[in-house]
């Protein structure tokens, strides 16, 4: 009976970690394809480039971590917004498969570009000395860097839900999500909250995949790799909304570790069973618009 | 006038399924380049056999206008259905071509009645779920696929019992070029039916092919189920010609890569397979040797350039000249 108890913990622990790490990835990727409509399949390309940045700084430029998680933000940030305004913008309203391939395009260059610069393996990660070893909470202990980063993401959930139920540009994001024309016409600049929103929706991956650097390492393949589970995150949670995807990651994470954990002769398989059933029973997800 | 226009368009519509001789050209080229290369057979049949794969995406995607990124499902299908026939004593070229297109379509049958009710971005979802279900499926029946060290022991006869495989692909370039020919001449005689100009009709308004009284989803899980059974056969093509079964036949990667190709040379045009596919193949088989890591770079950036400036791929650039050209002439 202990035993199921502590694997039930265990699984809740390194489920929810691993749930806020994919969150984090994916919410941006959720609020900028519900408010264009634009199938990005390059998302994941922002929060390896947060990771890749995080590790050069800390490594070579000898930075902590506190500092260089916000660098590699910005970093992003400043990436992302050129790309939007070049090509993301174009394509706005194009045929879905044009996005599809232009976006995929920036995942294949993107992993040449970090074969290119940080060589063909995972990079080192290396937590800082207060985030490493085991916190004790009394009756057990877990491990540090992974109840900081359920700590973290929980802090930026609130943050998130926050900025966009309780001030002006959450509003106007929400406007906008819900219609568009409407929103134009009633004098909010659309292209330039896109132009935000999906700056700081490529920040956010970044924070995640620099957070997350122990959980999914980063290594050249990342944005290919992992592009399903992001996927899977946003459209089972639907489309332009904070709280969905929440939820999704949550149920994904969870799952995903507990099945890894219990049946591991099934691997992944049962996730994307589920998946295909929530698409199939709501195709715009659990939370979308109708 | 109005008469004159009328003939011309009835003339039009006579004459558009037609074959024209600029559509021997890929036949001549292929069976040229088996005297003209003979060293370069084995990855001419694997380019023929890819071709094929790229045709049916041609089919789902150009005329019927399903975005799909799990098309390597079918392909690996029939893959590992042709690698397992072998592998257990079955190895009859021609029996393997048929299993797997049979297994693939049933695959693509079933997943079409299910994933094709949907629209959009769900249904790229589902088709991308499907592919990585299978490839999840056969990464941990290890008993029957080998797992993710591939499949071993394919043992292949000769086809028909006839035609040994030999080391330098000259029956495996054959035995794919026939089955691209009848691949091709399947499809091209589907395109230009009454079905292929429905599923035309579906891509461009599916509202109107609702009111005017079409099968919608009836029509899409046909083709869906043909184009499957295609993959299929390419995937066996690859299977029985390489001797060789992995994982990778049914990943994502392979779904994004006969999709990028299938744009390069222009979709919807039942060609672009034949001018993409060899392009990309034969380059990157040059280029892999001097470096493989820039590789997927300049596929990308290829990618985003074709998509922001020639969205026709090669053969839609090709029109627009001739179409200029023609302009000119006429001025």
């Amino acid at each position: 009976m202990d035993t199921a108890f502590s694997a039930a913990i265990s699984i809740a622990f390194h489920g929810t970690a691993f749930a806020m790490v994919l969150y984090l990835v994916s919410v941006g990727l959720s609020v900028t394809m519900g408010l264009m409509g634009f199938v990005n399949l390059a998302h994941g390309v922002f929060a390896v480039a947060g990771g890749y940045f995080m590790t050069t700084l800390m490594m070579q430029g000898g930075v902590s971590f506190y500092a260089a998680v916000p660098l590699a933000m910005i970093a992003v940030a400043a990436l992302a917004v050129p790309l939007e305004r070049f090509l993301y913008r174009p394509l706005y309203g194009a045929d879905e498969l044009d996005q599809v391939l232009m976006t995929m395009g920036l995942v294949f260059m993107s992993v040449a570009i970090g074969k290119y610069f940080w060589g063909p393996t995972a990079e080192p990660f290396y937590p800082p000395a207060a985030l490493s070893g085991q916190f004790d909470f009394g009756t057990r202990s877990f491990p540090a860097y992974r109840s900081f980063l359920i700590g973290a993401g929980a802090v930026l959930v609130t943050l998130l839900w926050l900025g966009l139920e309780r001030t002006r540009f959450g509003a106007q994001i929400r406007a906008a999500v819900d219609n568009r024309r409407m929103a134009q016409s009633v004098g909010i600049n659309t292209s330039g909250l896109f132009m935000l929103a999906f700056a700081l929706g490529s920040a956010l991956a970044a924070l995640g995949g620099a957070l997350g650097a122990e959980i999914l390492a980063i290594d050249p393949g990342y944005a290919l790799e992992h592009l399903v589970y992001f996927l899977i995150v946003v459209a089972v949670g639907g489309l332009g909304t904070i709280r969905g995807p929440f939820v999704a990651a949550m149920l994904l994470g969870i799952s995903d570790t507990a099945f890894k954990y219990l049946l591991p002769e099934f691997g992944a398989f049962f996730i994307y069973a589920l998946t295909m059933a929530v698409l199939l029973w709501k195709p715009r997800g659990l939370f979308g618009h109708a | 006038m109005t008469q004159d226009l009328d003939s011309r368009a009835v003339a039009f519509f006579v004459r558009r399924h037609r074959l024209r001789p600029v559509e021997l050209v890929p036949w001549v080229l292929a069976v040229g380049a088996f005297f003209v290369f003979p060293d370069y057979l084995a990855l001419g049949a694997q380019v023929l056999a890819t071709i094929l794969f790229g045709l049916s995406v041609d089919l789902v995607l150009g005329y019927a206008g399903i975005v799909t990124l799990g098309h390597a499902a079918f392909f690996g299908m029939g893959a590992y259905t042709a690698g397992y026939l072998a592998a257990h004593g079955m190895g009859a070229p021609v029996l393997g071509l048929i299993a797997a297109m049979a297994m693939a379509a049933l695959v693509g049958c079933l997943s079409g009645l299910v994933i094709l009710r949907a629209q959009g971005l769900s249904i790229l979802m589902l088709t991308l779920v499907v592919c990585v279900m299978l490839q999840e499926a056969a990464n941990k029946l290890t008993s029957i696929t080998g797992g993710a060290d591939g499949l071993q022991g394919m043992e292949v006869s000769p086809v028909l019992g006839l035609f040994h495989f030999d080391l330098y692909g000259k029956t495996a370039y054959c035995y794919a070029l026939v089955v691209l020919f009848f691949g091709w001449a399947v499809a091209r005689t589907l395109v230009h039916s009454p079905f292929g100009r429905s599923l035309t009709g579906i891509r461009e308004n599916v509202a109107r092919m609702h009111a005017i009284g079409t099968p919608v989803f009836f029509r899409l899980v046909t083709i869906y189920t043909i184009s499957a059974a295609m993959a299929g056969a390419a995937g066996a093509l690859i299977a029985e010609t390489t001797q060789l079964v992995a994982l990778n036949a049914l990943s994502i990667d392979l779904s994004g890569l006969i999709l990028v190709m299938v744009i390069f040379g222009g979709v919807g045009r039942l060609y672009g397979a034949f001018v993409g596919v060899p392009l990309y193949m034969i380059a990157q088989d040059r280029f892999s040797e001097i470096d493989p890591t820039y590789w997927y770079f300049w596929i990308g950036l290829l990618l985003v350039l074709v998509v922001m400036f020639a969205r026709g791929g090669i053969l839609g650039l090709c029109a627009a000249l001739i179409r200029r050209f023609e302009q000119r002439r006429r001025r």
